[in-house]
């Protein structure tokens, strides 16, 4: 018994090693730098290395994934950038950090508010990530992100957000969230028409 | 739900029909307790009535009315209900009569009691700030105590919105820096006294010696030590390299998480909950949103139970396999076993990073439901981790470890907790069950749907750090068990009652929501009077309990011993500290 349990544990940590070798020849040299080999060495049925070489590799990120917010636009015919957000905001109601600012756009004429941002602040030093506000949007105007690469040499000026650096097309919203994104249109088409079949009900009622 | 959960105690509390009076408040339980019986009412219910667990002490300020109130949740090692009673004082003189005497256990949380509420427990042998430092102003659970950059009693602040402009905190303050110091304050010729009543105490064990001229020492083990599992430090008294007496000292990462919540909305505290216990933040978000249900009087829909339970069974396995691992490297065998443990963990959050959007902060329950449904493929994922692959990785722990020498050597024997003292001292989970109590709140006092689940509750004999080694390895396997029970009858339909809401309306009242952890027991305290916001939010963390018994099982051990004991305790500092 004395010694044999340490040669029994070092024969452990030599099979795996082995393993890892065994498993790179098995692949011709295609497990790392390929996204089939990737998917292969973070599942279930790897004996070798587990380990993904970042940066130059990424692990692939679930749809769900969640960092920092952004405000979804759409792009008009000659660029204009139209904010899905009308500043009701429950999303600055809902951020459990509270590091939501929302400055209401006042009518120029009438000084009567309009339902769209004159501007939006979010304290990235502050956001804890967890997604209410997207969650709890009725808009489907504020989204978490996927980049999480966000390092700055200077914080005080970065890392505040406003309208502007906040802002991304629907076409990336599109890109990297799929599924939410077909399932949320299809809804909001549903919704537009029924909106139109109640304006022109409307419309021969009154006419 | 109040009259049944007085039912089992009607006897004890008719018995003492003069200076017992029921709680009619509404939506209140329990009995309110004369302050001079309060501890003759305690040994009684102990001693004739069974109830030996005390499993929460907390306090509540009612400002503004002069009234301080204890609130104390007992319940017997055979299961059921708990014996709910409470002590009222006043808030100018706060004392009341300390029930360490009764319940051991209760010792830490008084002291919690009095540091943030500043309510004195007579009688108490060390009543010293606990989580706050000595010398610190103030009692800041208080409802009249304001923290620093103090915005608002609650949120949301309204300056957020519709005229929000972003103002940075640290932009408040006069001296530029995130500090700020009365004005007759030098930090530099500063020097604290903090220490000196824990050091005059452990002297005085010092001098207690046989007589004869000893050389004790006392030795500081953390604030930061690889051993600790994070900032948490050990004061010892050493006898040679025997433990004489032990005090843990903790608060390092105190952040007043208990504030917090109470400034939060309901919903807002689910992802603070996260940041507890940061191991298993699943768990953490199930107890929680099990009080707030109790309080708001709904049930979920069956999957979403369903989804519930899987999570938190795969955060019971995540978190005792990392447990596995690093008790390993305390016994000094360096990153290996931790790193196959992690290797299983990394499987388990891929799994709640696709569900949640987060591997760690996964902010995933919600009252009445959970946030989303499985996406395509998870299920798949879960049932092929549960029949195939944790399966065999504990099996191949338990072949690498359970027979290893040295980890017997230094195992057994190590940090035994007898079951009346593991009662006692009101520890919870694997440490309770090692010592050979058979207590798991899954069975005992049964949430969700783990009446309907077939597992067993895992108990080991000698109560060493071994059997709770060995507690741990047996419950990851019925936790697979448990999964692949899930996964097999998991039906379909809604994931939440009602539609989603941000500002659920709770009703006014009390609630003890508590589930089993993988630490222990974790329970929320919630004290509701109708608004957006909770009047108390109150976290009965296992970790933090758990160490109160830690003195008795390091002493007369080896300091060696004390690492191996601390870190089969299996405490997270985010839940320790609060």
């Amino acid at each position: 018994m004395n010694g044999l349990g340490i040669l029994k544990g070092l024969g452990v940590t030599l099979k795996h090693f082995i393993n890892t070798y065994i498993e790179d020849i098995r692949w011709h040299g295609k497990l790392y730098g390929t996204e089939k080999g990737l998917k292969f060495r973070t599942s279930g049925d790897v004996k070798g290395v587990f380990t993904v070489q970042y940066p130059e590799e990424k692990l692939p990120m679930p749809e769900e994934f969640r960092f920092i917010p952004f405000l979804v636009y759409e792009e008009d015919a000659n660029g204009e950038k139209d904010y899905r957000c009308t500043s009701c905001g429950i999303c600055a109601k809902v951020c459990p950090p509270q590091c939501i600012w929302i400055f209401r756009a006042n009518d120029p004429n009438t000084g009567r508010p309009i339902p769209s941002p004159a501007d939006f602040f979010i304290d990235i030093d502050i956001c804890m990530n967890c997604g209410l506000c997207a969650e709890y949007c009725p808009f489907d105007a504020i989204k978490m992100d996927h980049d999480f690469e966000m390092a700055a040499y200077e914080r005080l000026e970065h890392n505040i957000y406003n309208l502007e650096k906040l802002g991304k097309p629907l076409s990336y919203y599109a890109d990297i969230r799929p599924v939410n994104y077909k399932r949320e249109e299809t809804i909001r088409a549903e919704k537009e028409a029924a909106k139109a079949v109640g304006k022109k009900a409307g419309a021969e009622t009154s006419g | 739900m109040s009259e049944q959960l007085i039912a089992p105690a009607a006897e004890l509390v008719n018995r003492f029909e003069s200076w017992v009076k029921p709680d009619t408040r509404p939506g209140y339980q329990g009995t309110i307790i004369d302050l001079e019986h309060l501890v003759e009412f305690a040994r009684v219910a102990r001693d004739e009535f069974s109830y030996d667990y005390l499993s929460s002490v907390t306090g509540v300020d009612y400002f503004p009315e002069d009234k301080m109130e204890v609130v104390y949740h007992a319940y017997k090692m055979t299961g059921g209900p708990a014996l709910i009673f409470k002590a009222q004082t006043s808030r100018t003189d706060s004392v009341v009569p300390s029930l360490v005497s009764i319940y051991p256990g209760a010792e830490f949380q008084e002291r919690e009691a009095w540091d943030l509420l500043g309510i004195r427990f007579s009688g108490h042998p060390d009543l010293r700030r606990i989580l706050m430092w000595e010398g610190f102003a103030g009692h800041p659970l208080r409802k009249d105590w304001k923290e620093a950059y103090f915005e608002e009693e609650v949120k949301p602040f309204k300056n957020r919105w519709p005229d929000g402009h972003a103002v940075r905190s640290e932009d408040k303050n006069p001296y530029g820096d995130n500090v700020a110091y009365p004005s007759d304050f030098d930090p530099d010729n500063w020097v604290t006294d903090a220490d000196r009543s824990l050091y005059d105490l452990l002297k005085k064990i010092q001098q207690e010696g046989d007589g004869m001229k000893t050389d004790r020492i006392i030795v500081n083990m953390g604030p930061q030590h690889p051993s600790t599992h994070g900032v948490f430090r050990m004061v010892v008294v050493l006898e040679g390299e025997t433990v004489v007496e032990l005090k843990p000292v903790m608060g390092y990462l105190h952040r007043n998480h208990e504030k917090i919540g109470e400034r939060n909305t309901y919903l807002q505290n689910i992802p603070f909950t996260d940041r507890l216990d940061y191991i298993s933040s699943m768990s953490n978000n199930f107890g929680y949103v099990l009080a707030v249900e109790k309080l708001m009087n709904i049930k979920p829909p069956e999957r979403a139970d369903y989804l519930r339970v899987m999570m938190a069974e795969l955060t019971r396995i995540s978190s005792h396999i990392m447990s596995t691992g690093f008790l390993l490297n305390d016994l000094g065998a360096y990153f290996t076993p931790a790193l196959y443990a992690l290797e299983e963990r990394e499987l388990i959050l891929d799994i709640f990073e696709a569900v949640s959007g987060s591997r760690m902060m996964c902010n995933y329950f919600r009252f009445g439901g959970v946030a989303r449904d499985l996406p395509e493929g998870i299920l798949e994922k879960v049932r092929e981790l549960a029949f195939d692959r944790l399966p065999r990785k504990i099996e191949e722990l338990d072949a690498y470890l359970t027979e290893n020498e040295i980890l017997r050597t230094r195992c057994e024997g190590v940090g035994i907790l007898t079951a009346e003292q593991a009662t006692a001292f009101s520890t919870s989970g694997p440490t309770l069950r090692a010592s050979g109590v058979p207590y798991d709140i899954r069975r005992a006092d049964p949430y969700s749907i783990y009446d309907r689940l077939d597992f067993d509750v895992v108990t080991g004999t000698k109560g060493d750090v071994y059997d709770r080694y060995l507690v741990r390895i047996e419950e990851m396997r019925q936790s697979c068990n448990i999964l692949r029970q899930v996964v097999r009858d998991i039906p379909g339909g809604l994931i939440q009652t009602g539609k989603p809401v941000y500002q659920v309306r709770v009703p006014a009242g009390e609630s003890y929501g508590r589930v089993e952890g993988p630490k222990g027991e974790l329970g929320y305290y919630i004290l509701s009077n109708g608004k957006p916001n909770p009047v108390r939010y109150h976290v009965r963390a296992p970790s933090f309990i758990n160490l109160t018994s830690l003195a008795e099982m390091c002493r007369g051990g080896k300091v060696a011993d004390a690492v191996v004991i601390l870190g089969a305790m299996d405490i997270v500092l985010g839940e320790v500290d609060r």
